[in-house]
């Protein structure tokens, strides 16, 4: 490791440093409350279809579930994920990825560097792939998948992915125990932008949210969904892109339900299975549009 | 003779798969080698994380040539057979062969050389490997367990060329990922390739992996006065995350030895893939894990050990949070969340689980003989545990941390017990309750899974037994005869669950080397208390392998025998056999013995004196072999044959009370 730790904002230059150079667009976050980077269409949607795609970027991730009132060290309504995306997949992805580590300053012979089984899915967009965590000395770093299918469709040519928990590994460099301690730059710490959202978005997301103006709106944005995909815009191509940031509304909505505890367990699988079939209608409206998908 | 070296080369292959990975390729390259008559003087395959590996020594460098002799039609046979069969042999009309009127072709198949063969092999075993889940990548259509990287596959000393997805074979090894110099190097034979990986931190055996990381841990161990705790399982996945194992003792902080020690070794286990330690005095965990790392890191290993100490430490906060927070909530104040876990889509929630197992442990009580109110509370209780945080967190510690939860709260001892063993036994590794209520709750439990499972038609079939019901009727019956717990099961479940008992309890005895025809000839008697049956079927087994109950056997056969062809002609007459004047004195001494027997069977039976109603039994044997020695049944005195129809009759039930003698073999 670098005598100074990197900081958090070091931490995503560096990585936006190391993935341009691999090639990689260098994407802003995606800026549609998404529950993690994997549902960004610029990857969900981006993964399908047979065209390349080279893509990194920071997305802000939320949880309302997770949020802790800005309490707890390291449980956030919302955290940071580093996510990179490569379609086809080159064969010597593991050995980018390793570059990156080494780049971000962890030496594979101080740390000990694992890959372990984990096969990926997410069944709320239809899609799973095999791969592994990563581990760095015990602590799991990486997310590293080779997307197999997303929205129940194939992904060919397959689509490498990576994301790095970005709190997480900014901790481990920094050598601290809370997220609210970790420098953002030289002069301000990671706490000083984000604690008042972690108090006041918690206190929303599991108290004051009203959980039936949440329901009325994930019925609208199901409708919307299906309204949206079946127009046609004036290429006469379908409305893919629009409709899908209305399944990421819905999803948020579910979401923040579930944080307000309203959501019985009988009735999630439900709710799980509405918002696949809207990430299904876009994924196969875009392969569709994108010609065949192998 | 020549060596066959192949590599398969991917990225990293999950643990768990590796040992069967190793398996498969043996089994499918002897299949193929043997279907082409290449014998290898020996075989062995090694797996790793990066590496599937295949040596075979003494292959012939060929096939040797085969000679077949083909039949063919019949001399004079119409023209379009012998076209067919010149088509498919590939020869002229003149080039068969004559004999007896039939056509023979004589077909030279000359050998082909090993090397051409082996490249046929590994391309179809690489395209039909039986990986749990495979996958394809960038643009290849290719399925491996992860990306098939390099195949190297050399015969005697030869690269043996092929191509399979755009994947050429080669004769290049890689070593360590991070250790090795990087660079491939040139592999020749196995000797080469073993020294060259050994050279580049590569340990091939898994085998060996296990054995230097065993022998490094403890002597780690013993230098700071500790002592590993071994775990098999553990072992075996560690050894196929690391290529070069590298032990390293880490240190915990010691303010978590006061969480429960099932919840830290957990933790350590499913979450790190740490060994625990303990302190050899106290035989309590120690303050400290073993984390195996796949380099020999350059400060020794003290960054690893500091990494992985923090992330323990981070692992055991949270589940001393929720450790703590648990403790909050009473065990009965979280039945109501168990209404909204779903157990089965057609047996409801785990609240209506919970109630029926409550009933079955009201009534199962005094038949056990438990405390019904405790066996009642704890069966209420069993399931609370699902709902708290840690179990959630830990799903193997279920039972085990509402155990904790029950003392925490000031529970009776027997009621923790039960809650803690009502899963048990959950394998035959894994004692049976002992306690009485204990021992009730964990019949209950699994009562009313078996009886909920097969009543929505939910079986197992085959090797698929998705809710583990053949492990539930074991741990029943274990339950049962190792607390001699006399239980009527009729009273408890179907016809259906009861033969499925028999099935159960036959494999469980012929595990134990007893034959299963005559749990069945015991079974048949309509019995449903186990001990009973067992002590039966002891009796009957021992009674069996004497001489008397062997010959009886053979008489009692022939006894039926008669009787089953007699009824074929007509009603058989019904009554006691008498003892008829004038009748041979073989006859009216089997009379006499099948009625001093009779009446001492059922005294015997009743006091489940099988012993001795087995020696009762032997004594018919000297009476009946002389009756069969002397005495013709079928008389044409109809009076005669009667009674001695009778006679056979009134033994045939005598025996058919102590067992059902026409389900034994032999």
């Amino acid at each position: 490791m670098p005598d100074e730790p990197l900081t958090f904002q070091g931490l995503i230059l560096k990585l936006h440093d190391y993935w341009s150079r691999q090639g990689c667009m260098i994407l802003q976050p995606y800026d549609v409350e998404v529950g993690a980077g994997t549902l960004s269409p610029m990857t969900v949607i981006r993964t399908l279809g047979p065209k390349p795609w080279k893509v990194a970027y920071v997305q802000p991730s939320r949880r309302p579930a997770d949020g802790r009132y800005g309490e707890n060290p390291n449980r956030l309504h919302q955290h940071h994920q580093y996510q990179v995306i490569l379609k086809p997949n080159p064969p010597n992805l593991q050995e980018l990825y390793l570059g990156s580590l080494e780049a971000i300053g962890i030496d594979p012979l101080l740390h000990d560097i694992r890959f372990v089984e984990d096969d990926w899915e997410n069944p709320t967009v239809g899609a799973w792939g095999l791969g592994w965590e990563v581990w760095c000395d015990g602590m799991e770093i990486t997310q590293y998948t080779y997307f197999q299918q997303v929205g129940g469709l194939d992904v060919f040519p397959v689509a490498g992915e990576l994301t790095y928990g970005l709190e997480r590994l900014s901790l481990y460099l920094q050598n601290k125990e809370s997220v609210y301690d970790l420098q953002f730059n030289e002069e301000f710490k990671y706490g000083d932008v984000y604690l008042a959202n972690e108090e006041q978005f918690s206190a929303f997301e599991q108290e004051v949210a009203d959980v039936e103006t949440c329901k009325r709106q994930f019925e609208d944005m199901e409708r919307e969904v299906r309204r949206i995909v079946a127009s046609k815009g004036r290429q006469g191509q379908a409305l893919v892109l629009p409709a899908y940031d209305h399944v990421l509304k819905a999803s948020h909505l579910f979401n923040i339900m579930d944080a307000r505890g309203a959501i019985a367990v009988a009735e999630r699988q439900s709710y799980i299975g509405r918002i696949r079939d809207l990430c299904k209608l876009c994924a196969e409206a875009w392969v569709q549009s994108q010609g065949a998908n192998d | 003779m020549p060596q066959l070296l192949l590599e398969l080369f991917s990225e990293e292959i999950p643990a768990r798969m590796q040992a069967n990975a190793a398996r498969d390729l043996e089994r499918l390259a002897r299949e193929k080698l043997a279907a082409e008559g290449l014998l290898p003087e020996a075989l062995k395959t090694f797996a790793g994380p990066r590496r599937l590996t295949l040596v075979a020594e003494g292959l012939p460098a060929a096939q040797k040539d085969r000679h077949e002799e083909l039949k063919g039609p019949k001399v004079g046979a119409p023209p379009q057979a012998l076209e067919g069969f010149l088509r498919k042999t590939g020869l002229t009309q003149d080039q068969l062969i004559e004999r007896d009127g039939v056509y023979f072709a004589h077909l030279h198949k000359p050998g082909r050389p090993t090397a051409e063969i082996v490249a046929e092999m590994v391309e179809a075993i690489v395209r039909s490997f039986p990986w749990p889940k495979s996958m394809v990548s960038g643009v290849s259509k290719l399925r491996w367990v992860r990306p098939l990287r390099r195949i190297l596959c050399v015969f005697d000393g030869q690269v043996v060329p092929f191509v399979i997805d755009g994947i050429p074979s080669g004769d290049l090894a890689e070593g360590h990922r991070f250790m090795s110099d990087g660079q491939p190097f040139l592999v020749k034979d196995f000797e080469s390739y073993a020294h060259g990986l050994a050279h580049r931190y590569v340990v091939l055996d898994a085998d060996e992996r296990k054995q230097r990381i065993v022998e490094t841990a403890k002597t780690l161990c013993f230098a700071r006065n500790l002592e590993l705790v071994e775990d098999a399982g553990l072992l075996d996945e560690v050894a196929g995350l690391v290529e070069w194992p590298v032990p390293v003792l880490g240190d915990m902080d010691p303010v978590f030895l006061d969480l429960p020690p099932e919840v830290i070794r957990t933790s350590m286990r499913v979450h790190q893939r740490y060994f625990a330690v303990r302190d050899p005095a106290t035989g309590r965990l120690a303050p400290h894990f073993l984390t195996v790392a796949n380099i020999e890191a350059r400060d020794g290993g003290v960054t690893i050990a500091k990494g992985n100490a923090k992330v323990l430490s981070a692992r055991l906060s949270d589940a001393r949070f929720f450790y703590e927070e648990d403790r909050k909530v009473r065990l009965e104040d979280r039945l109501e969340k168990l209404k909204g876990v779903t157990f089965h889509a057609k047996l409801g929630s785990m609240h209506d689980r919970v109630e029926r197992i409550t009933a079955l442990a009201s009534q199962l009580a005094p038949v056990v003989g438990a405390d019904e109110a405790k066996a009642v509370q704890a069966a209420r209780l069993a399931k609370a545990d699902l709902v708290s945080g840690v179990v959630g967190e830990f799903p193997e510690l279920q039972g085990i941390m509402g155990g904790y939860y029950a003392d925490a709260e000031g529970l009776d001892g027997e009621v923790v017990e039960a809650i803690r063993s009502h899963y048990r036994p959950q394998g035959p590794a894994d004692a049976a309750p002992t306690g009485k209520v204990a021992a009730t709750v964990a019949l209950a439990d699994k009562l009313d899974t078996l009886t909920s499972f097969f009543g929505i038609g939910e079986k197992p079939t085959g090797s698929r037994d998705p809710f583990a019901l053949r492990r539930a009727a074991l741990g029943i019956i274990r339950i049962v005869l190792e607390g001699r717990i006399r239980l009527p099961l009729k009273r408890f479940v179907s016809d259906e669950v009861l033969e499925f008992f028999a099935d159960r309890l036959a494999v469980l005895l012929r595990d134990q080397g007893k034959r299963h025809d005559l749990v069945a000839a015991v079974f048949a008697l309509g019995d449903d208390d186990l001990v009973r049956i067992v002590a039966r079927v002891d009796a009957l087994s021992d009674f069996l392998k004497t001489e008397d109950g062997t010959n009886l056997l053979a008489g009692y056969k022939r006894a039926v025998n008669i009787l089953k062809a007699e009824e074929k002609k007509g009603a058989l007459p019904v009554g006691e056999p008498a003892q008829m004047e004038g009748a041979p004195a073989e006859e009216l001494a089997l009379v006499a013995a099948v009625d001093t027997v009779a009446g001492k069977l059922d005294s015997l039976i009743g006091a489940e004196d099988f012993a001795g109603a087995m020696a009762e039994l032997a004594k018919l044997r000297g009476p009946v072999d002389a009756f069969f020695d002397k005495v013709l049944v079928n008389s044409d005195n109809p009076a005669e044959r009667d009674n001695r129809l009778r006679l056979l009759a009134k033994v045939r039930d005598a025996m058919g009370r102590v067992a059902d003698f026409s389900q034994v073999t032999g």
